[in-house]
């Protein structure tokens, strides 16, 4: 009873996001709204995949990796190569994706190690443009010219995942492992002094991030009928990038938040691509002159109703009249 | 005779490189920031460049001078607006910031005056061809050559020899302690970011007279490579970014030469995370032990 009590709310999201599927299913087959805006839902929760994906990397474990399109574009081309070239079902392509760029997240995890704050940004940025240029020059997967994808990706199939990426990353973040993130993020050198191995933690914060960035990648692939290299440029892990920085480097909800109305401003500005950037761009310096934590800081949108009552300042005992 | 070619032109393209990682290696190593936009305000420069020659219907070198005085204003006030009230921020959000401005400055000239290119007259400079040992160098190469290297001398002096290159160096140095010192470190950060955008500006000019096309996304990626050099060279040593800048250039043409012209982009970067892996410091760095 007390377990089921302590685990209330997180039962009670379950509880919301299947009703939350259901609708949107409901919508979707019936044929209320047309192509485009289904599109716009597909898009959102590819994007809230990648999102808290980054969000583990930079905002939980602080290590600033400015590459996630070299993962989306790894998760992308490899899935796109097991459904379209072997012939295997999209779960495979899936799951295939998420390998592959876990992979290639431990290969620039694992250098990582020796660099930080700036240089890993500059690495990892490196690393996006590596796996761009290599993509270029593979004729097998159609090089610059791209590669056409079947549509493959349906509501079910993104919002299976959408769940999944938070699940996992929510319940990493409370775990043990996740307050050792944590404690890399806020101070390394004392994390390590009180005996928790960095390394593994950065590593381990890469390896799930990019997983699911490949993930993220395998449906996008098969969302949009054509994948090209010039795509996954780093413009692409700047978008990916702003969510995490406007939502709050450090809450999750505020990144899913930032992304699904982000989305909706980009959608509206279509028409206007410079007009779109140059307000990006105006929004991520705003934010870090006036608000440099963004928007939620690390707080998440739950506690804003929880724990309200429970938190009075002041003294236990209730005095209030001694000075410090 | 083909290898000398390629040097000669790895040289001509690795000055425009040692030109701009001389402004990031001079910024970050005042205020330990990576200055994102300082890639385009190489592009800015070009444009200043361009326009001047086009419109103004100056020569090269008073263009040179036109686009280096409007750089340095430039990168004073991208310094004042947006990195000034971040110098006690966490180093992010200074990074983040640095990102933002860059694509702002970027996606601001393609909305005010579109994305199409523009092309350099090809008679700002003469083009003869000189025959040296067997190697056909064009006049133009040369005399770029000559203009970055005067200008790096330049910077040399002005570091060494004046009042505020003192000042920039201890600055760099020990931020509190020049402060202690008497010395306005607010005006002197200016200063570096005014002559490190100078710099730019110039790369910019020659950039344009010697590859012709000039676009506003131009400065992404001579911006990356520029930082890739003054990574390579050691961050922060003034003449670790000419090497630096030289090197790099010399190995991206002998890439192109030997067959690999499709990777030509992708060597810088696999340079770069070779370079941080094994010699994080640099050719010229030292290395420093982490303070707790």
């Amino acid at each position: 009873m007390i377990k089921l009590k302590q685990t209330k709310g997180f039962w009670l999201s379950i509880l919301f996001a299947f009703a939350l599927f259901t609708i949107v299913q409901i919508v979707i087959s019936s044929a209320l709204i047309n192509f485009y805006i289904v599109n716009i839902i597909m898009t959102m929760g590819i994007y809230i995949i990648l999102a808290v994906s980054l969000h583990l990397i930079i905002g939980i474990t602080g290590q600033f990796s400015i590459g996630h399109a070299g993962f989306l574009a790894v998760g992308a081309y490899t899935s796109a190569v097991f459904t379209m070239k072997l012939g295997q079902p999209l779960l495979i392509g899936l799951i295939a994706g998420g390998l592959a760029a876990a992979i290639a997240g431990m290969l620039i995890g694992i250098p990582s190690l020796r660099l930080k704050g700036d240089y890993l940004a500059i690495a990892t940025l490196g690393f996006g443009e590596i796996v761009r240029i290599t993509f270029f020059n593979i004729d097998y997967i159609g090089g610059p010219s791209g590669m056409m994808v079947s549509q493959l990706t349906t509501w079910p199939w993104v919002f299976g995942c959408m769940l999944l990426t938070i699940l996992v990353i929510r319940n990493f973040t409370n775990s043990t492992h996740g307050r050792a993130c944590i404690s890399v993020r806020e101070d390394e050198i004392a994390a390590d002094a009180m005996g928790i191995n960095t390394t593994y933690y950065k590593v381990v914060a890469f390896l799930i991030g990019s997983f699911f960035a490949g993930v993220g990648g395998a449906l996008w692939a098969h969302n949009f009928y054509i994948i090209q290299p010039s795509q996954f440029g780093f413009l692409k892990s700047f978008d990916i990038l702003i969510f995490v920085v406007l939502g709050g480097l450090g809450s999750m909800s505020g990144a899913v938040i930032a992304a699904i109305l982000l989305t909706l401003v980009s959608m509206l500005l279509t028409e206007y691509p410079e007009t779109r950037m140059v307000i990006y761009s105006l929004i991520l310096i705003i934010t870090m002159l006036y608000r440099p934590r963004g928007l939620l800081g690390t707080k998440e949108v739950t506690s804003l109703f929880t724990n309200r009552r429970n938190k009075k300042g002041g003294p236990k005992d209730g005095n209030t009249h001694t000075v410090a | 005779m083909e290898i000398i070619q390629q040097l000669v032109n790895g040289i001509s393209l690795g000055s425009i490189y040692a030109l701009i990682a001389l402004g990031y290696t001079m910024v970050y190593g005042i205020v330990k920031l990576i200055n994102f936009a300082h890639g385009d305000v190489f592009m800015v420069g070009s444009f200043v460049g361009f326009y001047s020659i086009t419109f103004l219907h100056l020569s090269f070198f008073p263009a040179l001078i036109l686009s280096m005085v409007a750089c340095a204003l430039f990168g004073v006030l991208i310094e004042r607006i947006a990195y000034k009230p971040l110098r006690n921020a966490t180093r992010i959000a200074a990074l983040i910031t640095a990102i933002g401005v860059s694509l702002l400055i970027e996606n601001g000239m393609i909305f005010f005056r579109g994305a199409q290119l523009e092309a350099y007259p090809n008679d700002i400079l003469p083009t003869n061809k000189i025959n040296l040992l067997g190697v056909t160098v064009e006049s133009k190469s040369l005399l770029i050559l000559g203009v970055s290297v005067a200008l790096m001398i330049i910077l040399q002096f002005v570091v060494h020899k004046t009042k505020i290159g003192k000042a920039m160096r201890a600055v760099s140095h020990d931020a509190e302690a020049a402060k202690l010192m008497g010395i306005n470190v607010n005006n002197t950060i200016s200063a570096t970011f005014a002559i490190g955008s100078s710099l730019a500006g110039a790369a910019g000019v020659i950039f344009g007279t010697y590859y012709y096309k000039i676009e506003p996304l131009m400065g992404v990626i001579p911006g990356l490579k520029a930082f890739v050099a003054a990574v390579l060279g050691g961050i922060g040593i003034i003449p670790g970014a000419m090497v630096g800048g030289l090197l790099l250039g010399v190995i991206e043409s002998l890439v192109s030469a030997a067959g690999g012209s499709l990777w030509r982009d992708g060597v810088a970067f696999i340079v770069l995370i070779l370079i941080l892996i094994f010699m994080p410091q640099g050719i010229f760095g030292k290395n420093k032990r982490e303070k707790v």
